[in-house]
């Protein structure tokens, strides 16, 4: 074997190997690193997988906001079709406000609360989170060029 | 009118861009020397053009005349001058404009500093620029004007988004642009070349500053957006992984690896095809953030097929330039001569290891952030890709290169004795050996994912350095005649330890703030003391402020350490009452070694507040790290050798003959 | 040149093509995803009389609230469905304003709100109604076919829907809507 096929062999195996490895990462990350978007909804009807991590997205309840002594907040989220409270420690995107529709990522609870680790709602002020749009929209609650603004 | 004059020039640019695209192309290939040499002119023309059309919209702007359709929506006559300046690009069609002036830009410097360029080939160059800039414009004018009227005119503008009035967005924008626009000389350059069906080393000398200078722009860039997440939004993350940070990173890692391949051209004459290919990629993934930030693709897929007209457009730019160069490269790039052999183990070997693993974390890097959108395009169910994701695939294929990254840099070219490289690394391995144990002994960090992070930010770290002093000769001669020797190192090689030190810092920077925050979040009342990480922070007051066009809520932190005052620290809530829009703003302790980070929240109906409060170690070793990267670019965009104009025999002499 | 090496060659040519048929695959397929988005809202309603309702006004202003025969009597019009929770009718609120200054008759239909809080959005950022109807449980939106707030409807002299926009108003949509409403008059 001449010395540029040796060379260009090593390359190319090389280059699979990594490519293999990449692959596998990617496909293990697909299998349990993807945060998956669930509704209230879909929570209620109890199809929604505990100790998992997903987000739900809707809109906070007006009324609904509780603030505890030491920092932590709870709030409900409606899409309309079921209604979930969430807890979170923590302080709360400028944007949150009654009525606005936000995302939170987090675990559902054995008694069926949601423990949020991260609130979004996106800095721009005419943001609609997508998935939130979505599941309102199934519901009935929204449309979808309600929310695009830029 | 001078809006009016602003559109006028923006027409005739695109015109100029259109005459710059087509006739010095024909011209090279009909050896027509009027038509070549139009090139250049035309260039700089366009530039001028793009440069009054862009003064125009400044004026507007500063002169908040609210009959022009963006000034009314993105301005208001209270703004502060500054934000006034960067509104110019903080809304779509005023950043087209910042977009392809600075094309015009790259261009004009072109045609001035490339002087020793063989002419067709500058000519083809600078064609290929103009056909981008063709499309550009285009998209500006038909479907983005930006000088557009309002009949009648308002008495005053709706205002900037408040989050975009801040120091660090309003110069993010330019940097990240100058990088993204940057390597589309890389991009002609390579388009170029492959017309004429020739690459060599010359060709790797002359693409080399620009692509370092778009690569350090964009460095800067992605370093001031981070920083900026950083202290605006509130819990002191800096990079979230999320499609807009990931459609700057993705050219930013092609782009860094075509650096790399670029060495390997320029000084052993192979892996020329796979340069080309990167150069094409490189701008490609620089369009697609262009698109993927400009279409609204990523707020929702269906916004962009409501609205279509400009998503639909940029695509078809994308599609153009994206297609049209790869199909050239699949004609024409089977024709150039392959280089000379190397073993494994040499210098080429280590830089096309770079290069693979680079390429395979872009991709991975743009499968993350192309899936959902893809999934979602076609009516898959929704869901998020997120750090967690990026963390388990990008983070695993960063290793090996880290881990090579000091040897690589030290090993000789054509065939290296690796074992030889290995032993002289002698002293950067124990040292990454005391870190490592200091580390796990001294830090809270007991993750193996933070060691592994320390462990490859000091071997990288202290391997640039022991392969600086190694170069000099530091453990052969005598440390004076050493120091010397360091001292008349070529700038290249300064710059080239001084981006891996960069990056080493960097890594310990991340590194650090993501595995050793220290996190306090409670309900604080005024006069309330608590302890974080050593600190003793008091909640001091909180009062109302009136700022030049917004009210604040400002609370008042004091901090001590063992009893004596460290300093005072103030976070604020802002209201803007124009946009009604609230803003928070994070009060921030920066010194080298760590943040402290105090978020004042709302209060509770017991009148206390909630505040988080933050100790965030080494994070000015990330923005360091940063500077230190594109300082490194800078060094070596001063090397005499790589000069633009430096003088360049076997082409010019090839062009003589032609 | 012999079989084997033009063979290599052609090998060689498909190696370097990889790269555009893999874009081309993506795009193909990116396409077709996309193509087939059905975004553009039918709606029911349009070419047809608007439904009937009665509203009661919204407490606190001096109106006698909204109902059909408030629509139509030979004058053009615009109905808003709008709410104080809602950002996008914040965003759109201002060319709501500069249309009634503009001398456009604006219907109200405050969806799903509290009234203290809909009387202080619109003492915060004007009042471009001429009468606002409180829909609290949402029922007149449903008769109309509203997905979510805001929405605008254009209405001829006779009170026919001719135009229905889902979404803030924004400055490009006037370029539609005014001629509409200048040819409804």
């Amino acid at each position: 074997m001449g010395l540029r096929k040796r060379q260009r062999m090593i390359v190319v195996v090389l280059a699979l190997a990594l490519v293999g490895a990449a692959a596998a990462l990617v496909l293990t990350a697909m299998q349990d690193k993807i945060a998956f978007f669930v509704s209230p909804a879909d929570i209620a009807s109890g199809t929604v997988e505990r100790g998992r991590d997903f987000r739900l997205g809707g809109l906070v309840v007006e009324g609904s906001i509780e603030r505890a002594s030491d920092g932590s907040v709870a709030f409900t989220l409606t899409d309309g079709a079921g209604d979930v409270r969430v807890l979170y420690a923590g302080i709360l995107p400028d944007l949150f406000r009654e009525g606005q529709g936000i995302v939170a990522q987090g675990r559902l609870e054995e008694d069926g609360r949601f423990l949020a680790r991260e609130v979004l709602a996106k800095h721009d002020e005419t943001y609609m989170p997508p998935e939130v749009a979505d599941a309102l929209k199934r519901s009935g609650h929204w449309q979808e060029g309600a929310e695009k603004l830029r | 009118m001078i809006a009016e004059l602003g559109h006028f020039a923006l027409v005739l640019a695109l015109v100029v861009a259109f005459l710059q695209g087509t006739l010095p192309l024909w011209g090279a290939a009909r050896r027509q020397a009027p038509l070549v040499e139009l090139a250049p002119a035309a260039a700089l023309l366009q530039f001028t053009l793009v440069t009054l059309a862009f003064l125009a919209l400044l004026n507007a702007h500063l002169a908040s005349d609210f009959s022009l359709a963006i000034v009314y929506q993105n301005s208001h006559s209270t703004k502060p001058l500054l934000y006034k300046f960067s509104g110019v690009w903080g809304n779509h069609e005023g950043s087209l404009v910042l977009w392809v002036w600075i094309l015009a830009l790259f261009g004009a410097a072109v045609a001035l500093f490339g002087r020793n360029l063989p002419r067709p080939f500058k000519a083809r160059v600078l064609a290929v620029q103009g056909l981008i800039g063709l499309g550009f414009l285009a998209f500006s004018l038909f479907t983005s004007n930006p000088f557009a009227r309002l009949d009648p005119a308002p008495l005053d503008g709706l205002g900037l988004n408040p989050i975009l009035q801040d120091p660090g967005l309003a110069f993010h924008p330019p940097m990240l642009y100058l990088g993204y626009v940057g390597f589309s000389t890389a991009y002609s350059f390579a388009m170029a070349a492959l017309i004429e069906g020739r690459v060599d080393a010359s060709w790797a000398r002359w693409v080399r500053p620009w692509t370092l200078a778009a690569w350090m722009a964009l460095t800067l860039g992605i370093a001031l957006g981070s920083w900026w997440a950083y202290y605006t939004l509130g819990w002191g993350g800096f990079w979230f992984w999320d499609p807009v940070e990931n459609a700057s990173f993705m050219p930013w890692l092609a782009g860094t690896a075509l650096l790399h391949s670029a060495i390997v051209v320029e000084k052993r004459d192979t892996l020329k095809s796979w340069t080309i290919l990167l150069a094409i990629l490189t701008f490609s993934l620089a369009l697609l953030g262009t698109f993927l930030v400009r279409s609204g693709v990523l707020t929702s897929v269906h916004a962009f097929a409501t609205d279509p007209s400009r998503g639909v457009f940029v695509l078809a730019l994308l599609g153009i330039a994206v297609g049209g160069s790869l199909a050239l490269y699949a004609w024409r790039a089977p024709a150039l001569q392959g280089g000379g052999a190397f073993a494994p183990i040499s210098r080429e070997g280590a830089l096309l290891l770079n290069n693979l693993l680079l390429a395979t974390a872009t991709a991975t890097v743009l499968l993350g952030t192309l899936y959902p959108l893809l999934l979602d395009g076609l009516g898959g169910p929704k869901i998020s890709v997120g750090p967690p994701f990026f963390n388990a695939t990008f983070l695993p294929l960063m290793v090996p290169l880290l881990v090579a990254l000091p040897a690589g840099s030290m090993i000789a070219w054509k065939r290296g004795d690796l074992s030889g490289v290995l032993s002289r690394l002698g002293l950067a391995a124990a040292g990454t050996v005391a870190v490592l144990l200091a580390a796990a002994l001294l830090a809270d960090t007991r993750s193996t994912l933070g060691l592994m992070g320390f462990a490859a930010g000091a071997w990288v770290l202290l391997g640039s350095l022991n392969e600086l002093a190694v170069r000099a000769g530091f453990f052969q001669v005598p440390p004076a005649r050493a120091w010397r020797r360091l001292k008349g190192l070529p700038r290249s090689a300064f710059s080239m330890s001084l981006a891996h030190m960069g990056l080493g810092v960097l890594i310990l920077g991340i590194t650090a703030t993501a595995t050793g925050q220290t996190e306090r979040i409670l309900a604080m009342r005024p006069g309330e003391t608590v302890t974080l990480a050593g600190y003793e922070v008091t909640l001091a007051s909180v009062e109302q402020v009136q700022g030049p066009n917004y009210v604040a809520r400002s609370g008042t932190f004091a901090v001590q350490r063992d009893g004596a005052p460290v300093t005072t620290v103030r976070s604020e809530k802002r209201f803007f009452p124009v946009e009604s829009m609230p803003v928070t703003k994070p009060g921030i302790h920066s010194t080298l070694l760590r943040d402290l980070y105090f978020v004042l929240g709302d209060p509770n109906s017991e009148g206390a507040w909630a505040v988080r409060l933050y100790h965030n170690p080494l994070v000015f070793w990330m923005w360091g790290g940063a500077g230190l990267m594109g300082l490194a670019g800078l060094v070596s965009l001063t090397d005499r050798r790589l000069r633009v104009g430096a003088p360049v025999p076997a082409r010019g002499s090839r062009a003589a003959a032609a | 040149m012999s079989a084997p090496a033009a063979d290599r060659a052609g090998r060689r040519r498909l190696l370097f093509a990889l790269p555009l048929l893999a874009f081309v695959g993506v795009g193909a397929f990116l396409a077709l995803g996309l193509g087939r988005d059905p975004s553009q809202l039918p709606s029911a309603l349009v070419g047809r009389e608007a439904p009937a309702f009665a509203l009661p006004p919204l407490e606190g202003r001096d109106d006698h609230g909204l109902s059909r025969a408030d629509l139509g009597g030979g004058r053009p019009m615009l109905v808003n469905f709008w709410a104080s929770w809602c950002v996008p009718c914040r965003v759109e609120h201002p060319i709501l304003d500069r249309l009634a200054r503009d001398g456009v008759t604006i219907q109200g239909v405050n969806h799903k709100d509290m009234p203290d809080k809909a009387r202080a959005f619109l003492d915060e950022l004007g009042d471009p109604y001429e009468l606002v109807g409180s829909d609290r449980q949402g029922r007149v939106s449903i008769d109309w076919g509203v997905y979510g707030v805001p929405e605008t409807y254009l209405l001829d002299g006779q009170g026919r829907i001719l135009y229905r926009h889902v979404g803030p108003l924004q400055e490009r949509d006037l370029k539609k809507l005014l001629p509409m409403l200048e040819e409804a008059r």
